[in-house]
Order: structure tokens, then sequence, then C-alpha cells
């Protein structure tokens, strides 16, 4: 039954190697001048496999980006337990995961190159092991031509270019990514997505994406958590079931339509809410 | 040479040498201005004189040990203001309104407490600019990016290597700005109180031919602060054009 959407029903972590572990995880942040506490996530339990493509879908202020904040270790679970390859996360970013943000967090007095292998000096990788990586990481993402560059005369796309790169050297196991193509115009989304997905491919990481736009999340993933207004649940977890060798061409399939009718059909409601919540705290 | 560079060499040589026309037409006298060329040949000869180095000595010295004081003493203070946030809620009405009160009513207090000499002088054009320091340095750490910070929590850098690759770095635009400005403060500090009471410095010697009604002297001392600014200013904004010119700034 390749590429028919079906229900994960069952939780069959059995059958695969859990890499990431989520179990009651809240986030509540406390009442401050103006507004009561608030419950921004949660209770969410949930395994991230080892080697998949996680997407995470949710009407905004849904507590998204703070489920990716806990899972990275840059922010403390109000309850509930984080797990990376069988040891707890508490506060502290575990080695083996690299994050890329939304907002430009390439550093504006850096060259590309230096920008790039920010992170191997600290890590204790040596030079000429370094230098591979960059290389490597370099040609990767197209960034070659521009290692002496610097990010202020490079474009938005470019820029994040800049800042995977700079993940994709340290050779993390988990990759979290959370909305990184957000402020980019939509062919450069399409684009950047393929290479997301090669990128995926070739270094057998497991990702977490973070996105609102339902048609990314779709042609990117082999599941897509759906979550519900804040705070922040899943209301379901969506197998595509596209095979691991595929890029944006998976649009014009019949089947893919299918599933991002499913995901909307969730979301509708949910955003619905969403803006309702929006509306009442103005 | 730009458009503007154009119009700015243009005014420039205008003001001047509408003056110098001025000047030796009579309409304006030689008790009130003089020529500037008599003053650049003042100012020759006032070069040429023994006690000047003494005097440039004696003003240069309070200004980089003021200069000095204000700058890393301004940047540590910002810096800890900006770490520790109940000192800043604490101490920031002060810094608001600092620059409000006329520091230069105090030097007779000043001179009361550390007698006539350099100190009272230092310790004005210190607290003249350390205030623009501190305010720069707490600026530029208040508008480093929050996601540069996750950045660094993410490479797992120690705190010592966040501060030192990531906040200060990112922070250096608007402390470099404030550089500027406490330079330029330690300068008005040193030579205004040397202008008000002292009994050497380029300030001193100012107040001195402008008592005796020797404006040849006086109008060449002005002109040879003139130059020294401008020379030391030049000198900071090409350091800080070639910082930040490849940010892009």
């Amino acid at each position: 039954m390749a590429g028919a959407p079906r229900l994960a029903a069952v939780d069959d972590a059995a059958a695969h190697k859990v890499h990431a572990r989520l179990e009651g995880v809240t986030r509540v942040y406390p009442p401050r001048a103006g507004h009561g506490e608030v419950h921004a996530l949660g209770p969410i339990s949930f395994d991230l496999r080892a080697g998949e493509f996680f997407s995470v879908v949710g009407p905004s202020g849904c507590g998204k980006s703070t489920l990716l904040d806990v899972l990275a270790g840059l922010a403390l679970p109000s309850a509930g337990t984080v797990e990376f390859e069988g040891k707890s996360v508490r506060g502290d970013v575990p080695d083996g995961v690299g994050v890329v943000f939304q907002e430009d967090a390439s550093f504006p007095w850096l060259t590309v190159e230096d920008n790039v292998s920010f992170g191997l000096r600290r890590a204790g990788v040596d030079a000429a092991e370094s230098k591979r990586r960059v290389d490597f990481a370099l040609g990767f993402m197209g960034l070659r031509d521009f290692s002496r560059a610097y990010p202020s005369q490079l474009s938005g796309g470019m820029r994040q270019r800049v800042c995977i790169a700079r993940t994709l050297v340290m050779q993390p196991r988990l990759i979290l990514l959370d909305e990184p193509f957000g402020a980019l115009d939509q062919q450069t989304r399409l684009l950047m997505g393929d290479e997301l997905l090669r990128l995926w491919r070739e270094t057998s990481a497991t990702v977490l994406l973070i996105t609102h736009a339902l048609d990314e999340a779709n042609l990117l993933s082999d599941r897509i958590g759906v979550m519900s207004a804040r705070p922040g649940r899943f209301l379901d977890i969506v197998e595509t079931g596209w095979p691991r060798d595929r890029d944006s061409r998976l649009a014009e399939r019949p089947d893919f339509g299918a599933v991002t009718s499913r995901l909307w059909s969730y979301l509708r409601g949910e955003s619905l809410r969403a803006m309702g919540q929006g509306t009442a705290a103005r | 040479m730009s458009k503007a560079g154009w119009i700015r060499t243009i005014v420039l040589v205008g003001a001047v040498g509408a003056l110098e026309l001025a000047c030796r037409t009579g309409a304006i006298a030689p008790t009130m201005v003089i020529a500037p060329s008599h003053m650049v040949t003042a100012l020759v000869e006032t070069l040429q004189s023994d006690e000047i180095g003494m005097h440039l000595r004696t003003t240069l010295s309070a200004v980089a040990i003021a200069m000095s004081i204000a700058i890393v003493g301004g940047f540590v203070i910002g810096f800890i203001l900006n770490w520790v946030p109940f000192l800043r809620r604490a101490f920031s009405p002060f810094l608001a309104a600092y620059y409000a009160i006329p520091h230069f009513a105090f030097y007779p207090l000043l001179i009361v407490i550390f007698g006539l000499g350099p100190v009272p002088l230092i310790v004005l054009a210190t607290l003249f600019a350390m205030v623009a320091m501190i305010l720069a340095t707490m600026a530029g750490l208040d508008r480093v990016p929050r996601v540069l910070l996750k950045t660094a929590r993410i490479h797992r850098l120690s705190l010592i290597q966040e501060i030192w690759r990531v906040r200060l770095p990112a922070a250096a635009p608007h402390i470099l700005s404030g550089l500027k400005l406490a330079v330029a403060y330690s300068f008005i500090g040193v030579i205004a109180g040397e202008f008000i009471l002292s009994t050497s410095g380029i300030g001193h010697e100012i107040a001195f031919a402008y008592d005796n009604f020797d404006n040849r002297r006086m109008y060449a001392l002005i002109l040879f602060v003139l130059g020294i600014v401008t020379l030391f200013n030049m000198a900071v904004f090409a350091w800080e054009r070639r910082m930040l010119r490849r940010r892009g700034a």
C-alpha cells in the first residue's frame, strides 16, 4: 500500500529504534503582569524514530517552537521527561543535536567560511578534519563561491544555507528545524526543501521540522504530527508512506493532495480556535 | 570624490576664504578675529616656542588617562549593569538623567578635594566621558539578537566563550559608538576644565592669551586644538569603518 496515507493507530515504537522520546511533557509559563499563567504546551508524549523525517504542523501560537526548545534542551519542561539517545535532556543541549532557526542566525562579523566552522574548534575537531568538513558543507549547500563573503552580502536564502551548513559540519544525529524557510519566498522554499531531503538522505540523521506550511510538511515528511490550538497536543500523527528517495515532484502524484486535505481537515477547526483566542486576548 | 564630498569641500573652502577676505579688507577687526592665514603663521610661531610642548604633554596625558579610565571602566560597569537586572533597575534613572547635570559646576569642588593639578581635571573628564560608554555598552548588549545566544548554547559554548565569541562581537558596533563619544568627551572635559582654572595645559594657554588680548596666540591655539581633535577622531573613524565595512554597515 505504498503511498496511501494511513493513521499511526498503534504505537509501533517497538518496530523502530527510538531516537528521542517525550513523555507527558508540558510547558507552563508563570503568571506575569497583565495575564495569568499560560499553559503553552502539552501534555505531549511521542517517540521520534531514528532516521525519520518528522514534521510538526499546527495553528499559530500552539507551542510548536516551545516543543522544539524543550526537545533541544533550550528550555526546561514544566512537567514530564525528554530523552535523547536514552539520556535525559534537562536544560542543556545534548551532543549530537543541531538546530536551525527561522531568524537569521549567521554571525555578521564572520565570513561564510568562519561562520560554518564556528562550532568545530569548540568541539575539538583537528584542523585537517575541520577543513574537510567545512569544504564538504560549503560544496553541499552551494556556498563554495561565497566562502570569503560576509552574510550582509548574501540573500536571506543564502544566509539560511550558511546556518544549515554550520549545523551540518557538526555531524548532528538529530537536526531540529524551527520554520527554517519561513522568511523565504515560495520558489526558494521548494528548492530548499529538496536540499533538505538530500541532506537528510545523505547524513541519515533524524530530522524534526516545525512548519506552518501543510504542503511542505506533506512533501518532506515520513510522519506529520498535527497539533491542536494552545495548549498544543498531538491530535494525530499522520504517516505519509512516501519513498525515501523523493523530491518536490512528489506534489504531482494524485495521492499527494489527499494527505494535505487530511492535515487541513484537522487544522481548520484548530486554526479557527487559535484565531478566536487571539481576538479574545486583544 | 563623491558629490557630497565636493559640496563639503566647497563649503569649507568658501567659509575659510570668506573669513580671510573679510579680515583682510577690514570688515572684521583684528581685535575680534584674525585672518585664517595669520592663524596658521601664528600657529607655526607658537609651536616653535619652548613651553608649548610642556602644555601639550600636560593636556594630552590628562586626556589619555581620563579616556582610558572612562572606556575601560564604562565598559565594565555597563557590562555588569546589563548582567545584573536589579542593579540596572536601581541605577538606570541616574544614568538617564546624568547628562542633564552641568558637570563643570562641580569642578571647583573637585579642586577643593584633589587640589589644583592634573587630578581634578582627570576626574572631571572621566566623569563626563564614562557614562556615555556605560550607556553604549548596555545598549549594545541589549541588542544582541536572542537567536545568536541560542546558537551559542547549541554549540555548547562556555560562558566565557559565549561572551567573547558571540556577545561582544554582536554588541561591538554600539560599543564603538560609545567609545567615540568617550574620546570626544575626554577632550572636552580636560580642555574646558583647564580653561576654567588650571596652571598649565592647552586650555589654560588659550584662556591666558584671551585674558591678555593676545589674539594671535589665542586663535593659533584654538586652531591647534581643532587639529588635534579632528586628527584623533579621524583615526577612530577609520578604525571603526574598517571593522564595520564588511558587516554591510
